[in-house]
């Protein structure tokens, strides 16, 4: 199923991919992570179309990473 | 192949061709303006790189671009363009890149004017940028010299990743003289650190940088390593008579063709004089300094600034023998007659002959 | 729906996996909570891998807070001093022609220190791609005021707001280049929202394909977030930058004549010649060969006065060339700068068969005045027993010292009898050197050819130099003798 993957020691909570998904699949927990941030955690199972919109605005370069369904044939 | 007769200007340009330099970056400035023509004509006949750059700032840091990429490069200026170039050149250092600048002094402080001084002289040999480095500084006082000591500067520069300054006056530069183009071409090869836009070097990063203070303290101190080196290999001067000489002047570049005039002419009084012209001014040649400051011998520093090779051999001399200064500023040369003058009372007073007056 | 998935967007290859660099096994950026340069970053990452330029890729990070980029690019990378970064590409251009150069700025590096590279690399057309990063502010000193920081706007050096009358106003970097004619694209754009972050994705991605065809110049610059310095969360800075920074400066394509552009040559700034060719180029036509005619009576001291245009210099050079040709030492010095390009000349040469020590000639022993100013200013230099030699065409005082000898040559006048005005030159010379004897006569006829620059009037010249030693040998009672009293010579013209 479409999902984000969270690396949660790379977020630093920043919440401009939370603002910016048009599902709300994304918010920030409550947990801290190893670098002292409240990391992003992934709400949107089902909603998510893996559009990327996330992984673009997000300026970590390894924070998210977007998983679509395979086709099948 | 025959002898020409050129100026050191051109003749530097004809070193830096068979020296393989391939890339010239230049800024008008007399009187090392005609060194920068010379290269536009020749390196473009050539099929090499000559760019005119919008200021002596650029110049350098095109210099640090094209020797990022692995090129051989180079630039000429004077005082108030080095000094502009002083950031870069501290830059150089520190990312540890070869290059070569000519600097053909002129008068100073300010605009000053463009006859001789060799006042740049603290500015090259203590670095002229901040930071704790070192160029190697090469001081010709021929056309052949300037030929010679530019075409083996980028092969200098290269073994030692850092910047060779050819140390030179407006004399020495505007002066035509025999020159004799030989050797073979000396083409630089590829390095392994330089950056080529290519998959061997991508790994590859040039920078000064170093975050972490122990690790720019350790990079500090193999730059300090790498010129107690240079001080073993590099060293470098041409002593004239000063085996039984009473008095040997230090002087180089123009000065150093005055002292030898004034040698020739003392020597036919029956005066015994001689000269020590220092061919590279860092690594300065201490050794030789001490020495003769350990056999007695008087030495007069020569030179066109207030003194500042001066305080060089003060230091090295450590109280050992008198050092006298014969300098001169603003442009003016000291005439052989004002040197006979100077040594011939000078000399008189060290041997108390004026005391009995 | 699907039980299998696939990656669709993640890290881009032209990022490290780690950023050793920064830090072993780090890979976290050290960009603040929400900062623009990040997602910038990744998208110039993502574009490298779209075009598959990562190993021919040379990434320039200038000072600012992305000084570090070379933590994060597995590319060649180069970090430059403040500002300079175009300088610096410039350098790397002209010596790689198939290298993707990116020039990495923020607007203090760019829009400040900077001005005058980027300017002129713009200008020049420089086949690079610009990335300007314009957070309205310095970041990584703390906030302060940039060129571009808007009116009104606090920062740690414009605490009560920029002010008209002090600071001026914020300048736009992509109107100002595209005003340049060489640039062919500069694009304004923006990371504010997800839509301007896509296409802001095309647009570096169409500046990156500019370079790849080797179009040209393309400018892009990127208004981009600061939250820690403008004192605002992620979420806010990028209201802010909507509502005040993209009025401010209007998001846009400012140029683009992409579309009707071939490639540059990447080879015409360097294709060096082979050893031999070099060798013929430096060798070229002056050459002097090497034949003993007698040996130097003695060093000659010799000095040349005159009018610029006289030929001053050149009689010198004839003079330095006859004693390279005969095998001795010589040296020939100018007087230059200012003065030479208008009043006098003068030069000092020495000719000698031991080596020359100063090429200075402050007492010469051999004078030639070639008009009145000259002997004026050197006649008392002369050393006692020298040899002066008069322009008498010119000069209408006699010598009025008795130690020296003199001789008057109508120079100016034989030459012009001769049609070639400006050859005074080479009648003083030819004088000098019957006079004295210092060369033969063949090897002035050998080096003339050597030092004329127009070469269509040797023959003319040769004529003028039997001219010349006509005129001396009808005159030589005169010229000829050791006359010490001033007033010998030749009394003609």
């Amino acid at each position: 199923m479409n999902h984000v993957e969270i690396c949660k020691d790379e977020c630093k909570g920043c919440g401009v991919c939370v603002e910016t998904c048009p599902r709300d699949c994304l918010m920030i927990g409550d947990e801290i992570n190893a670098i002292g941030y409240q990391h992003v955690v992934f709400v949107g199972m089902g909603r998510c179309t893996a559009c990327g919109m996330c992984y673009r605005v997000c300026p970590e370069p390894g924070a998210l990473t977007v998983m679509a369904d395979v086709k099948e044939v | 192949m025959g002898k020409r007769l050129m100026k050191g200007n051109e003749a530097a340009v004809h070193g830096a061709l068979m020296g393989g330099c391939t890339h010239f970056f230049g800024y008008p400035i007399t009187p090392a303006s005609e060194i920068a023509q010379a290269a536009a004509f020749y390196f473009t006949s050539a099929g090499r790189v000559f760019m005119q750059a919008e200021s002596e700032v650029s110049v350098i840091n095109m210099l640090y671009g094209a020797a990022s990429a692995g090129a051989r490069v180079m630039t000429a200026s004077s005082g108030p363009g080095i000094a502009l170039m002083g950031e870069g050149l501290s830059y150089l250092a520190g990312a540890r890149l070869p290059s070569v600048v000519i600097d053909m002094q002129r008068a100073g402080p300010g605009l000053g004017n463009i006859w001789p001084e060799q006042s740049d002289y603290n500015m090259v040999i203590k670095g002229g940028g901040h930071g704790n480095y070192s160029n190697l500084v090469l001081a010709p006082s021929s056309a052949q010299e300037m030929f010679d000591f530019t075409r083996k500067a980028f092969t200098l520069a290269d073994q030692y990743r850092m910047t060779v300054f050819i140390l030179s006056d407006a004399y020495i530069g505007q002066m035509m003289e025999p020159v004799e183009i030989s050797g073979p071409v000396l083409h630089g090869t590829r390095k392994d650190w330089a950056v080529y836009g290519d998959a061997a070097s991508r790994p590859n990063l040039i920078s000064s940088i170093y975050m972490n203070p122990p690790l720019q303290r350790k990079h500090n101190e193999l730059l300090q390593d790498l010129y107690r080196q240079l001080e073993r290999e590099q060293v470098d001067y041409q002593d004239i008579q000063t085996e039984d000489a009473d008095l040997v002047f230090i002087a180089y570049g123009i000065s150093a063709r005055i002292c030898l005039s004034t040698v020739h002419a003392l020597r036919e009084k029956g005066v015994k004089v001689g000269l020590m012209r220092p061919k590279t001014l860092f690594p300065f040649p201490k050794e030789r300094i001490r020495e003769l400051a350990e056999q007695g011998k008087t030495l007069a520093v020569v030179e066109l600034s207030s003194g500042m090779m001066a305080d060089d051999v003060e230091l090295h001399v450590r109280g050992r023998t008198t050092v006298l200064r014969y300098l001169t500023m603003g442009g003016e040369t000291p005439t052989v007659q004002e040197l006979i003058a100077n040594v011939e009372r000078d000399l008189m007073v060290r041997s108390g002959g004026l005391s009995n007056v | 729906m699907s039980e299998r998935t696939e990656v669709r967007f993640s890290k881009a290859k032209a990022f490290y996996d780690t950023f050793e660099r920064k830090g072993s096994g780090d890979k976290v950026t050290h960009y603040c909570p929400g900062c623009g340069h990040g997602t910038i970053q990744k998208l110039i990452a993502d574009c490298i891998d779209e075009l598959e330029i990562q190993d021919k890729t040379v990434f320039l990070s200038p000072v600012g807070c992305s000084v570090f980029s070379y933590y994060y690019y597995d590319t060649g990378n180069i970090q430059c001093s403040h500002g300079r970064a175009p300088a610096v590409a410039t350098g790397v251009r002209r010596t790689l022609p198939e290298a993707v150069i990116i020039s990495y700025q923020g607007d203090g590096d760019l829009a400040g220190i900077g001005m005058t590279e980027i300017v002129h690399a713009a200008n020049r057309g420089e086949n690079i791609t610009v990335i300007f990063v314009n957070n309205a502010i310095y970041g990584m000193t703390g906030g302060q005021m940039a060129p571009t920081t808007p009116m009104g706007q606090k920062t740690p050096t414009s605490p009560f707001g920029r002010e008209v009358l002090r600071d001026g106003r914020p300048m736009g970097m992509a109107e100002l280049i595209a005003s340049l004619s060489a640039p062919v694209y500069v694009e304004r754009c923006s990371v504010a929202t997800a839509k301007d972050v896509l296409k802001a994705r095309k647009v570096i991605l169409k500046s990156l394909q500019n370079q790849v065809d080797k179009l040209g110049f393309s400018f892009i610059e990127i208004l981009s977030p600061c939250p820690t310095n403008w004192g605002m969360d992620p979420v806010e800075s990028r209201v802010w930058m909507q509502e005040q920074l993209a009025v401010l400066f209007p998001l846009g394509v400012y140029k683009d004549v992409t579309t009707h552009l071939v490639a540059v040559d990447p080879g015409k700034f360097h294709s060096p010649m082979d050893d031999d060719k070099l060798r013929e180029l430096l060798r070229g036509a002056s050459e002097v060969p090497v034949q003993r005619s007698s040996p130097l009576p003695h060093t000659q001291l010799i000095k040349v006065a005159g009018f610029g245009g006289q030929g001053v210099l050149s009689a010198g050079e004839l003079l330095a060339t006859c004693g390279m040709s005969e095998g001795i030492q010589v040296s020939w010095l100018p007087s230059y700068g200012p003065e030479m390009r208008g009043g006098s000349a003068n030069v000092s040469v020495i000719l000698s068969e031991d080596d020359i020590g100063s090429p200075l000639v402050d007492h010469p022993n051999v004078f030639i005045a070639m008009n009145g100013p000259s002997l004026d200013a050197f006649e008392d230099a002369v050393a006692p027993g020298g040899l002066i030699l008069v322009n008498s065409a010119i000069v209408t005082r006699k010598v009025s010292r008795t130690d020296v000898r003199v001789v008057y040559i109508p120079a100016t006048e034989l030459a012009r009898q001769e049609g070639l005005l400006s050859a005074a030159n080479v009648v003083m010379v030819t004088a000098y050197l019957y006079i004295t004897k210092a060369f033969s006569i063949e090897t002035l006829r050998r080096c003339i050819p050597l030092v004329l620059r127009k070469k269509a009037y040797l023959n003319q010249n040769l004529a003028l130099v039997e001219k010349v030693l006509d005129h001396c040998v009808r005159t030589a009672g005169s010229a000829g003798s050791d006359e010490s009293d001033g007033s010998a010579g030749s009394e003609n013209g």
